[in-house]
Protein backbone atom coordinates (compact mmCIF):
# COMPACT_ATOMS: atom_id res chain seq x y z
CA UNK A 1 0.00 0.00 0.00
CA UNK A 2 1.22 3.32 -0.92
CA UNK A 3 2.17 5.43 1.91
CA UNK A 4 0.08 8.85 1.98
CA UNK A 5 2.11 10.66 4.53
CA UNK A 6 5.35 9.80 3.46
CA UNK A 7 7.07 8.99 6.80
CA UNK A 8 6.27 5.22 7.16
CA UNK A 9 9.44 3.03 7.30
CA UNK A 10 9.76 -0.38 5.93
CA UNK A 11 10.80 -3.12 8.55
CA UNK A 12 13.89 -4.82 7.53
CA UNK A 13 14.79 -8.10 8.79
CA UNK A 14 18.39 -8.59 6.90
CA UNK A 15 20.67 -10.19 9.24
CA UNK A 16 22.60 -8.58 11.83
CA UNK A 17 26.69 -8.50 10.12
CA UNK A 18 29.10 -9.40 12.69
CA UNK A 19 29.86 -6.26 14.32
CA UNK A 20 25.96 -5.81 15.38
CA UNK A 21 25.80 -9.06 16.49
CA UNK A 22 28.65 -8.29 18.84
CA UNK A 23 26.12 -5.26 20.33
CA UNK A 24 29.53 -4.05 21.73
CA UNK A 25 28.92 -0.64 19.64
CA UNK A 26 25.61 -0.28 19.82
CA UNK A 27 26.68 -0.52 23.80
CA UNK A 28 29.09 2.14 23.19
CA UNK A 29 26.60 4.18 21.54
CA UNK A 30 23.95 4.01 24.41
CA UNK A 31 26.45 4.93 27.05
CA UNK A 32 27.48 8.00 25.10
CA UNK A 33 23.98 9.03 24.72
CA UNK A 34 23.25 8.46 28.19
CA UNK A 35 26.46 9.95 29.63
CA UNK A 36 25.15 13.62 27.43
CA UNK A 37 22.29 13.00 29.29
CA UNK A 38 23.88 13.42 32.45
CA UNK A 39 25.27 17.00 31.56
CA UNK A 40 21.82 18.68 30.16
CA UNK A 41 19.61 21.17 31.86
CA UNK A 42 17.70 18.86 34.54
CA UNK A 43 14.29 19.26 34.00
CA UNK A 44 12.96 19.55 38.22
CA UNK A 45 11.59 22.48 39.57
CA UNK A 46 12.50 22.70 43.31
CA UNK A 47 9.13 23.24 44.21
CA UNK A 48 8.32 24.77 47.30
CA UNK A 49 11.10 27.66 47.28
CA UNK A 50 10.46 27.74 43.38
CA UNK A 51 6.96 27.25 41.64
CA UNK A 52 6.68 26.99 38.40
CA UNK A 53 5.13 29.81 35.70
CA UNK A 54 2.04 29.25 34.82
CA UNK A 55 0.94 29.25 30.74
CA UNK A 56 -0.75 32.40 29.38
CA UNK A 57 -4.21 30.67 29.32
CA UNK A 58 -4.06 29.68 32.59
CA UNK A 59 -7.79 29.21 34.31
CA UNK A 60 -7.71 29.75 38.24
CA UNK A 61 -9.51 31.70 40.84
CA UNK A 62 -12.16 34.02 39.68
CA UNK A 63 -12.14 37.68 40.25
CA UNK A 64 -14.86 40.11 40.39
CA UNK A 65 -13.84 43.08 38.76
CA UNK A 66 -14.11 47.24 39.56
CA UNK A 67 -14.15 49.86 36.91
CA UNK A 68 -11.43 52.67 36.47
CA UNK A 69 -13.29 54.43 39.60
CA UNK A 70 -13.74 52.00 41.77
CA UNK A 71 -17.36 50.49 40.85
CA UNK A 72 -18.50 46.96 40.54
CA UNK A 73 -18.88 46.15 37.02
CA UNK A 74 -21.48 42.82 38.22
CA UNK A 75 -25.21 43.85 37.25
CA UNK A 76 -26.32 40.76 38.67
CA UNK A 77 -27.76 39.60 35.15
CA UNK A 78 -27.09 35.98 35.79
CA UNK A 79 -25.92 34.85 32.07
CA UNK A 80 -22.92 33.47 34.14
CA UNK A 81 -24.87 31.05 36.22
CA UNK A 82 -27.01 30.45 33.31
CA UNK A 83 -23.76 29.32 31.28
CA UNK A 84 -22.14 27.57 34.42
CA UNK A 85 -22.17 23.75 33.21
CA UNK A 86 -21.07 22.94 36.66
CA UNK A 87 -24.08 24.72 38.85
CA UNK A 88 -21.57 26.33 40.65
CA UNK A 89 -22.70 30.51 40.52
CA UNK A 90 -25.24 31.63 42.51
CA UNK A 91 -26.62 35.16 43.13
CA UNK A 92 -29.22 37.65 44.13
CA UNK A 93 -29.63 40.62 42.41
CA UNK A 94 -30.45 44.26 44.68
CA UNK A 95 -31.41 47.92 43.72
CA UNK A 96 -29.25 50.53 43.82
CA UNK A 97 -29.45 53.04 46.55
CA UNK A 98 -29.02 57.30 46.47
CA UNK A 99 -25.96 57.63 47.53
CA UNK A 100 -24.51 53.91 46.37
CA UNK A 101 -23.17 55.38 43.18
CA UNK A 102 -19.32 55.43 43.77
CA UNK A 103 -20.08 51.55 44.71
CA UNK A 104 -21.88 50.14 41.79
CA UNK A 105 -21.29 51.16 38.26
CA UNK A 106 -25.17 50.41 37.04
CA UNK A 107 -28.86 50.60 39.34
CA UNK A 108 -28.93 47.07 39.62
CA UNK A 109 -26.34 44.89 41.56
CA UNK A 110 -25.17 41.12 42.81
CA UNK A 111 -26.28 41.72 47.11
CA UNK A 112 -24.91 37.90 47.24
CA UNK A 113 -22.28 36.30 44.59
CA UNK A 114 -21.43 33.20 45.42
CA UNK A 115 -19.13 30.44 43.35
CA UNK A 116 -18.55 27.18 44.82
CA UNK A 117 -14.93 26.30 43.52
CA UNK A 118 -15.29 22.52 44.43
CA UNK A 119 -18.26 22.92 41.65
CA UNK A 120 -16.24 24.72 39.68
CA UNK A 121 -14.12 22.79 37.27
CA UNK A 122 -12.69 26.05 35.62
CA UNK A 123 -13.80 26.23 32.23
CA UNK A 124 -14.29 29.91 31.96
CA UNK A 125 -17.41 30.03 30.31
CA UNK A 126 -18.93 32.94 32.97
CA UNK A 127 -15.88 35.07 31.77
CA UNK A 128 -17.24 34.26 28.23
CA UNK A 129 -20.95 35.33 29.22
CA UNK A 130 -20.30 37.79 31.34
CA UNK A 131 -21.58 41.21 28.79
CA UNK A 132 -19.93 43.71 31.39
CA UNK A 133 -16.78 42.14 32.02
CA UNK A 134 -16.97 41.70 35.27
CA UNK A 135 -15.95 38.09 36.10
CA UNK A 136 -12.42 36.99 35.16
CA UNK A 137 -10.38 33.49 35.62
CA UNK A 138 -6.85 34.81 36.77
CA UNK A 139 -4.16 33.00 37.33
CA UNK A 140 -4.27 32.58 40.94
CA UNK A 141 -4.98 29.13 42.69
CA UNK A 142 -7.82 28.67 45.00
CA UNK A 143 -6.45 27.35 48.23
CA UNK A 144 -6.64 23.79 49.39
CA UNK A 145 -8.01 23.01 52.12
CA UNK A 146 -9.41 20.27 54.75
CA UNK A 147 -13.39 20.87 55.14
CA UNK A 148 -16.14 21.54 52.80
CA UNK A 149 -17.59 24.24 54.05
CA UNK A 150 -14.90 27.30 53.11
CA UNK A 151 -14.95 26.62 49.40
CA UNK A 152 -18.11 28.47 48.52
CA UNK A 153 -16.52 31.92 47.93
CA UNK A 154 -18.68 35.28 48.63
CA UNK A 155 -18.25 38.74 47.19
CA UNK A 156 -15.33 39.05 50.25
CA UNK A 157 -13.39 37.53 48.03
CA UNK A 158 -14.27 37.44 45.43
CA UNK A 159 -14.49 41.01 44.28
CA UNK A 160 -11.25 42.85 44.00
CA UNK A 161 -10.73 45.86 46.57
CA UNK A 162 -11.61 49.02 46.11
CA UNK A 163 -7.64 50.10 46.31
CA UNK A 164 -6.57 50.81 42.92
CA UNK A 165 -2.62 49.48 44.59
CA UNK A 166 -4.22 46.15 45.23
CA UNK A 167 -6.57 45.43 42.15
CA UNK A 168 -6.29 41.94 40.86
CA UNK A 169 -4.49 41.87 37.08
CA UNK A 170 -6.14 39.15 34.79
CA UNK A 171 -4.42 36.60 33.53
CA UNK A 172 -2.06 37.35 30.39
CA UNK A 173 -4.25 35.91 27.70
CA UNK A 174 -7.25 38.63 28.49
CA UNK A 175 -4.54 41.62 28.03
CA UNK A 176 -2.86 40.16 25.08
CA UNK A 177 -6.16 38.47 23.16
CA UNK A 178 -8.72 40.85 23.49
CA UNK A 179 -9.66 44.16 22.77
CA UNK A 180 -11.28 46.77 24.85
CA UNK A 181 -15.20 46.58 24.40
CA UNK A 182 -15.32 43.70 22.86
CA UNK B 1 58.08 -5.76 67.97
CA UNK B 2 55.52 -7.97 66.97
CA UNK B 3 52.58 -5.99 68.99
CA UNK B 4 53.15 -2.86 66.65
CA UNK B 5 51.79 -5.06 63.98
CA UNK B 6 49.36 -6.84 65.38
CA UNK B 7 48.46 -3.40 66.43
CA UNK B 8 48.87 -1.86 63.38
CA UNK B 9 46.93 -4.79 61.27
CA UNK B 10 44.05 -4.51 63.86
CA UNK B 11 43.56 -0.74 63.39
CA UNK B 12 43.93 -1.20 59.27
CA UNK B 13 41.37 -4.31 59.43
CA UNK B 14 38.77 -1.65 61.07
CA UNK B 15 39.67 1.15 59.00
CA UNK B 16 39.12 -0.77 55.74
CA UNK B 17 35.75 -2.84 57.40
CA UNK B 18 34.59 0.93 58.34
CA UNK B 19 35.65 2.46 54.56
CA UNK B 20 33.82 -0.42 52.65
CA UNK B 21 30.86 0.07 54.52
CA UNK B 22 30.97 4.14 54.50
CA UNK B 23 31.34 3.56 50.47
CA UNK B 24 28.58 1.21 50.54
CA UNK B 25 26.45 3.88 52.07
CA UNK B 26 27.43 6.48 49.93
CA UNK B 27 27.19 4.17 46.86
CA UNK B 28 23.20 4.52 47.64
CA UNK B 29 22.94 8.13 47.30
CA UNK B 30 25.48 8.04 44.38
CA UNK B 31 23.33 5.34 43.00
CA UNK B 32 19.95 7.28 43.60
CA UNK B 33 22.07 10.68 42.28
CA UNK B 34 23.37 9.29 39.31
CA UNK B 35 20.42 7.37 38.08
CA UNK B 36 18.39 10.88 38.26
CA UNK B 37 21.18 12.92 36.75
CA UNK B 38 20.60 10.09 33.58
CA UNK B 39 17.26 11.27 33.70
CA UNK B 40 17.72 14.12 33.53
CA UNK B 41 16.48 14.67 37.53
CA UNK B 42 18.32 16.17 40.32
CA UNK B 43 17.92 13.71 42.94
CA UNK B 44 17.25 13.72 46.93
CA UNK B 45 18.70 16.93 48.20
CA UNK B 46 16.53 17.73 50.60
CA UNK B 47 18.83 15.23 53.91
CA UNK B 48 21.29 17.78 54.31
CA UNK B 49 23.26 20.06 51.89
CA UNK B 50 22.79 18.16 48.70
CA UNK B 51 20.98 15.46 50.31
CA UNK B 52 24.28 14.52 51.51
CA UNK B 53 22.44 12.83 55.19
CA UNK B 54 20.13 10.80 52.65
CA UNK B 55 22.06 7.28 53.39
CA UNK B 56 21.68 8.13 57.56
CA UNK B 57 17.92 8.88 56.48
CA UNK B 58 17.98 5.84 55.14
CA UNK B 59 19.56 3.80 57.76
CA UNK B 60 17.56 4.80 60.46
CA UNK B 61 14.44 3.84 58.15
CA UNK B 62 16.06 0.49 58.13
CA UNK B 63 16.03 -0.33 61.58
CA UNK B 64 13.33 1.75 62.63
CA UNK B 65 10.70 -0.19 59.98
CA UNK B 66 8.75 -3.23 61.26
CA UNK B 67 10.59 -6.37 61.08
CA UNK B 68 8.73 -9.29 59.39
CA UNK B 69 9.30 -13.20 60.01
CA UNK B 70 6.69 -14.66 58.00
CA UNK B 71 4.97 -17.37 59.99
CA UNK B 72 5.72 -19.95 57.18
CA UNK B 73 9.35 -18.97 56.97
CA UNK B 74 11.56 -21.63 58.41
CA UNK B 75 13.30 -18.55 60.93
CA UNK B 76 16.61 -19.35 61.76
CA UNK B 77 17.34 -19.83 58.09
CA UNK B 78 15.30 -16.78 57.29
CA UNK B 79 18.39 -15.02 59.37
CA UNK B 80 20.97 -16.50 58.21
CA UNK B 81 20.50 -16.01 54.66
CA UNK B 82 21.33 -11.93 54.94
CA UNK B 83 24.07 -12.52 57.74
CA UNK B 84 25.81 -14.69 55.33
CA UNK B 85 25.60 -11.77 52.03
CA UNK B 86 26.96 -9.60 54.34
CA UNK B 87 29.52 -11.81 56.02
CA UNK B 88 30.99 -12.52 52.67
CA UNK B 89 30.87 -9.41 51.14
CA UNK B 90 32.84 -7.75 53.88
CA UNK B 91 35.27 -10.91 53.83
CA UNK B 92 36.29 -10.09 50.21
CA UNK B 93 38.12 -6.77 51.19
CA UNK B 94 41.11 -9.03 52.91
CA UNK B 95 43.28 -9.68 50.09
CA UNK B 96 43.21 -6.23 48.28
CA UNK B 97 46.28 -3.92 48.20
CA UNK B 98 45.07 -0.72 48.88
CA UNK B 99 48.09 0.99 48.47
CA UNK B 100 52.19 0.30 48.72
CA UNK B 101 53.55 0.30 52.15
CA UNK B 102 53.78 3.03 54.59
CA UNK B 103 57.49 3.01 56.57
CA UNK B 104 56.91 4.40 60.21
CA UNK B 105 59.61 4.84 62.40
CA UNK B 106 62.00 2.17 59.88
CA UNK B 107 58.98 -0.37 60.08
CA UNK B 108 57.57 -1.10 56.77
CA UNK B 109 53.60 -1.56 57.12
CA UNK B 110 51.64 -2.87 53.99
CA UNK B 111 48.71 -1.31 53.20
CA UNK B 112 46.77 -4.90 52.88
CA UNK B 113 44.99 -7.10 55.29
CA UNK B 114 47.02 -10.13 54.06
CA UNK B 115 48.78 -10.79 51.57
CA UNK B 116 47.97 -14.74 50.88
CA UNK B 117 49.48 -16.36 48.14
CA UNK B 118 45.85 -17.35 46.57
CA UNK B 119 44.62 -13.85 46.80
CA UNK B 120 42.26 -14.40 43.42
CA UNK B 121 41.50 -17.62 44.45
CA UNK B 122 40.41 -16.45 48.15
CA UNK B 123 38.11 -13.77 46.29
CA UNK B 124 36.24 -16.34 44.20
CA UNK B 125 36.22 -19.11 47.12
CA UNK B 126 34.07 -16.42 49.69
CA UNK B 127 32.40 -14.73 46.05
CA UNK B 128 30.59 -18.62 45.97
CA UNK B 129 29.68 -18.66 49.25
CA UNK B 130 27.71 -15.73 48.70
CA UNK B 131 25.29 -17.11 46.59
CA UNK B 132 24.45 -18.87 49.77
CA UNK B 133 23.50 -16.07 51.16
CA UNK B 134 20.74 -15.36 48.38
CA UNK B 135 20.23 -19.51 48.03
CA UNK B 136 19.20 -20.01 52.07
CA UNK B 137 17.06 -16.33 51.86
CA UNK B 138 15.04 -17.07 49.46
CA UNK B 139 14.50 -20.41 50.35
CA UNK B 140 13.61 -20.25 53.55
CA UNK B 141 10.90 -17.09 53.08
CA UNK B 142 8.89 -20.21 51.65
CA UNK B 143 7.18 -17.87 48.64
CA UNK B 144 7.42 -18.79 45.13
CA UNK B 145 8.51 -15.98 43.85
CA UNK B 146 11.93 -15.97 46.27
CA UNK B 147 12.54 -19.58 45.59
CA UNK B 148 12.52 -18.37 41.88
CA UNK B 149 14.59 -15.13 42.46
CA UNK B 150 16.76 -17.09 44.34
CA UNK B 151 17.59 -20.04 42.11
CA UNK B 152 17.88 -17.44 39.36
CA UNK B 153 20.59 -16.03 41.28
CA UNK B 154 22.41 -18.95 42.06
CA UNK B 155 22.40 -20.79 38.49
CA UNK B 156 23.24 -17.45 37.01
CA UNK B 157 25.72 -16.44 39.31
CA UNK B 158 27.36 -20.20 39.18
CA UNK B 159 27.34 -20.07 35.10
CA UNK B 160 29.45 -16.61 34.74
CA UNK B 161 31.61 -17.71 37.58
CA UNK B 162 33.19 -20.65 35.21
CA UNK B 163 33.75 -18.16 32.47
CA UNK B 164 35.17 -15.17 35.26
CA UNK B 165 37.54 -18.11 36.58
CA UNK B 166 38.27 -18.85 33.25
CA UNK B 167 39.06 -15.32 32.02
CA UNK B 168 41.50 -14.82 35.35
CA UNK B 169 43.48 -18.25 34.32
CA UNK B 170 45.08 -16.65 31.18
CA UNK B 171 45.73 -13.50 33.32
CA UNK B 172 47.65 -15.63 36.43
CA UNK B 173 49.38 -17.18 33.13
CA UNK B 174 50.90 -13.73 32.10
CA UNK B 175 51.39 -12.80 36.15
CA UNK B 176 52.45 -16.64 37.11
CA UNK B 177 50.99 -15.69 40.51
CA UNK B 178 47.74 -15.80 42.49
CA UNK B 179 48.60 -12.76 44.79
CA UNK B 180 46.88 -9.36 44.26
CA UNK B 181 49.75 -7.83 45.24
CA UNK B 182 52.10 -9.34 43.04
CA UNK B 183 49.82 -8.96 40.23
CA UNK B 184 49.00 -5.65 40.80
CA UNK B 185 53.50 -5.12 41.18
CA UNK B 186 53.25 -6.58 37.42
CA UNK B 187 52.03 -3.57 35.97
CA UNK B 188 54.27 -0.77 37.16
CA UNK B 189 53.45 2.94 35.64
CA UNK B 190 51.03 2.42 32.71
CA UNK B 191 51.57 -1.24 31.90
CA UNK B 192 48.32 -2.75 32.88
CA UNK B 193 46.71 -5.87 32.30
CA UNK B 194 43.92 -4.16 30.43
CA UNK B 195 45.94 -3.73 27.26
CA UNK B 196 47.67 -6.78 27.12
CA UNK B 197 44.41 -8.91 28.20
CA UNK B 198 41.95 -6.41 26.40
CA UNK B 199 39.02 -9.73 25.46
CA UNK B 200 40.55 -11.35 29.48
CA UNK B 201 39.16 -7.06 30.74
CA UNK B 202 36.18 -7.65 28.93
CA UNK B 203 35.19 -11.35 30.15
CA UNK B 204 35.72 -10.24 33.53
CA UNK B 205 33.99 -6.89 33.36
CA UNK B 206 30.93 -9.11 32.29
CA UNK B 207 30.86 -11.39 34.92
CA UNK B 208 31.29 -8.98 37.14
CA UNK B 209 28.53 -7.38 36.46
CA UNK B 210 26.47 -10.79 36.78
CA UNK B 211 28.31 -11.95 40.35
CA UNK B 212 26.91 -8.03 41.96
CA UNK B 213 23.21 -9.12 40.20
CA UNK B 214 23.79 -5.71 38.56
CA UNK B 215 21.68 -4.10 35.83
CA UNK B 216 21.82 -5.99 33.00
CA UNK B 217 21.92 -9.35 34.23
CA UNK B 218 19.54 -7.82 37.41
CA UNK B 219 17.09 -11.19 36.92
CA UNK B 220 17.19 -12.36 40.53
CA UNK B 221 15.47 -8.87 41.65
CA UNK B 222 13.12 -8.51 38.50
CA UNK B 223 10.38 -6.61 39.90
CA UNK B 224 8.12 -6.77 37.30
CA UNK B 225 8.17 -10.44 37.18
CA UNK B 226 8.87 -12.12 41.07
CA UNK B 227 7.33 -9.04 42.99
CA UNK B 228 11.12 -8.12 44.69
CA UNK B 229 13.30 -11.52 43.33
CA UNK B 230 14.89 -13.36 46.47
CA UNK B 231 13.75 -10.68 48.86
CA UNK B 232 10.18 -10.09 48.65
CA UNK B 233 9.72 -11.52 52.52
CA UNK B 234 12.57 -9.44 53.82
CA UNK B 235 11.97 -6.45 55.67
CA UNK B 236 13.74 -3.68 58.23
CA UNK B 237 17.41 -4.30 58.81
CA UNK B 238 17.53 -7.74 57.02
CA UNK B 239 16.31 -6.62 53.74
CA UNK B 240 19.18 -3.27 53.99
CA UNK B 241 21.65 -6.07 54.59
CA UNK B 242 20.84 -7.85 51.60
CA UNK B 243 21.13 -4.19 49.55
CA UNK B 244 24.00 -3.44 51.31
CA UNK B 245 25.79 -6.51 50.59
CA UNK B 246 24.96 -5.77 47.37
CA UNK B 247 26.85 -2.60 47.49
CA UNK B 248 29.57 -3.87 49.44
CA UNK B 249 30.46 -6.28 46.42
CA UNK B 250 30.17 -4.06 43.92
CA UNK B 251 32.57 -1.66 45.76
CA UNK B 252 35.42 -5.11 46.29
CA UNK B 253 34.63 -6.29 42.24
CA UNK B 254 35.26 -2.41 41.18
CA UNK B 255 38.68 -2.84 43.43
CA UNK B 256 39.45 -6.01 42.18
CA UNK B 257 38.78 -4.77 38.38
CA UNK B 258 41.03 -1.70 39.43
CA UNK B 259 44.02 -3.97 40.95
CA UNK B 260 43.89 -7.11 38.31
CA UNK B 261 43.69 -4.96 35.17
CA UNK B 262 43.75 -1.26 35.33
CA UNK B 263 47.23 -1.59 37.55
CA UNK B 264 45.68 -1.27 41.26
CA UNK B 265 47.53 1.76 42.91
CA UNK B 266 50.29 2.45 40.06
CA UNK B 267 50.16 5.09 38.05
CA UNK B 268 52.18 6.59 35.10
CA UNK B 269 55.43 8.44 36.21
CA UNK B 270 55.23 6.71 39.23
CA UNK B 271 58.83 7.20 40.08
CA UNK B 272 59.54 10.92 38.08
CA UNK B 273 57.83 12.69 40.78
CA UNK B 274 60.70 13.06 43.45
CA UNK B 275 58.25 12.41 46.04
CA UNK B 276 59.35 10.76 49.22
CA UNK B 277 58.05 6.81 49.40
CA UNK B 278 55.16 7.05 51.88
CA UNK B 279 53.82 10.58 49.67
CA UNK B 280 53.99 7.97 46.82
CA UNK B 281 52.12 5.55 48.66
CA UNK B 282 49.23 7.84 49.50
CA UNK B 283 49.28 8.70 46.04
CA UNK B 284 48.73 5.53 44.57
CA UNK B 285 46.13 4.59 46.93
CA UNK B 286 44.49 7.96 46.44
CA UNK B 287 44.63 6.89 42.65
CA UNK B 288 43.50 3.42 43.16
CA UNK B 289 40.08 4.89 45.17
CA UNK B 290 39.39 7.22 42.36
CA UNK B 291 39.68 3.88 39.49
CA UNK B 292 37.05 2.14 42.51
CA UNK B 293 34.96 5.19 41.83
CA UNK B 294 35.23 5.31 38.07
CA UNK B 295 34.04 1.67 37.93
CA UNK B 296 31.42 2.17 40.60
CA UNK B 297 30.48 4.83 38.46
CA UNK B 298 30.44 2.78 35.40
CA UNK B 299 28.46 0.25 36.90
CA UNK B 300 25.72 2.94 37.58
CA UNK B 301 26.39 3.93 34.39
CA UNK B 302 25.78 0.24 32.46
CA UNK B 303 22.58 0.12 34.77
CA UNK B 304 21.46 3.16 33.20
CA UNK B 305 21.33 2.64 29.73
CA UNK B 306 20.93 -1.56 29.31
CA UNK B 307 17.92 -3.36 29.62
CA UNK B 308 17.64 -6.52 31.36
CA UNK B 309 18.28 -9.30 29.85
CA UNK B 310 15.59 -12.26 29.13
CA UNK B 311 16.64 -15.26 31.34
CA UNK B 312 17.54 -17.47 28.01
CA UNK B 313 19.70 -15.18 26.49
CA UNK B 314 21.38 -14.27 30.07
CA UNK B 315 21.83 -18.26 29.56
CA UNK B 316 22.82 -18.28 26.23
CA UNK B 317 25.49 -15.45 26.83
CA UNK B 318 27.15 -17.22 29.81
CA UNK B 319 27.32 -20.69 28.21
CA UNK B 320 27.84 -20.47 24.72
CA UNK B 321 29.41 -17.35 23.89
CA UNK B 322 31.86 -16.06 27.51
CA UNK B 323 32.84 -19.24 28.25
CA UNK B 324 34.20 -20.47 24.67
CA UNK B 325 35.65 -16.78 24.39
CA UNK B 326 37.19 -17.55 27.71
CA UNK B 327 38.65 -20.50 26.26
CA UNK B 328 39.80 -19.04 23.65
CA UNK B 329 41.58 -16.15 25.51
CA UNK B 330 43.79 -18.57 27.13
CA UNK B 331 44.84 -20.76 23.98
CA UNK B 332 45.80 -17.32 22.27
CA UNK B 333 47.81 -16.18 25.57
CA UNK B 334 49.26 -19.63 25.74
CA UNK B 335 50.23 -19.26 22.41
CA UNK B 336 51.70 -16.18 22.78
CA UNK B 337 53.54 -16.79 25.76
CA UNK B 338 55.20 -20.27 24.28
CA UNK B 339 56.29 -17.55 20.91
CA UNK B 340 57.72 -15.46 23.13
CA UNK B 341 60.09 -17.86 24.83
CA UNK B 342 60.74 -19.37 21.78
CA UNK B 343 61.93 -16.07 19.90
CA UNK B 344 63.79 -14.36 22.93
CA UNK B 345 64.30 -18.04 24.98
CA UNK B 346 63.05 -15.88 27.96
CA UNK B 347 61.07 -18.22 30.06
CA UNK B 348 57.85 -17.75 31.21
CA UNK B 349 57.61 -16.97 34.98
CA UNK B 350 56.10 -20.10 36.18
Amino acid sequence: MQSLSGRSKLVSRKEMTLVEKLYLPAILGGLFITFKHFFRKKATINYPEVSRRFSAVYRGQHVLKRDEQGRENCTACGLCAVACPAEAITMTAAERKPGEEHLYREEKYASIYEINMLRCIFCGLCEEACPKEAIFLTDRTVESGFKRDGFIYGKDRLVEPMDSSKRIDVSERLTAHRKPNE
Amino acid sequence: MESYDLIFKLVFVLVIFGVSLLIAMYSTYAERKVAAFFQDRIGPNRAGPFGLLQPLADGVKMFMKEEIIPSHSDKALFILGPSIAMLTACMTGVVIPWGNSILINGREYMLQITDVNIGILYVFGVVSIGVYGIMIGGWASNNKFSLLGALRASSQMISYELAMGMSIIALVMMTGTLSVREIVESQPGAHWNVFVQPLGFLLFIICAFAETNRTPFDLPECETELVGGYHTEYSSMKLGFYLFAEYINMFISSAVIASLYFGGYNFPFINSLGLSHNAVTILGTVIFFGKIFFFIFFFMWIRWTIPRFRYDQLMRLGWKILIPLSVLNIVLTAVYLLWKYELWNTPPNF
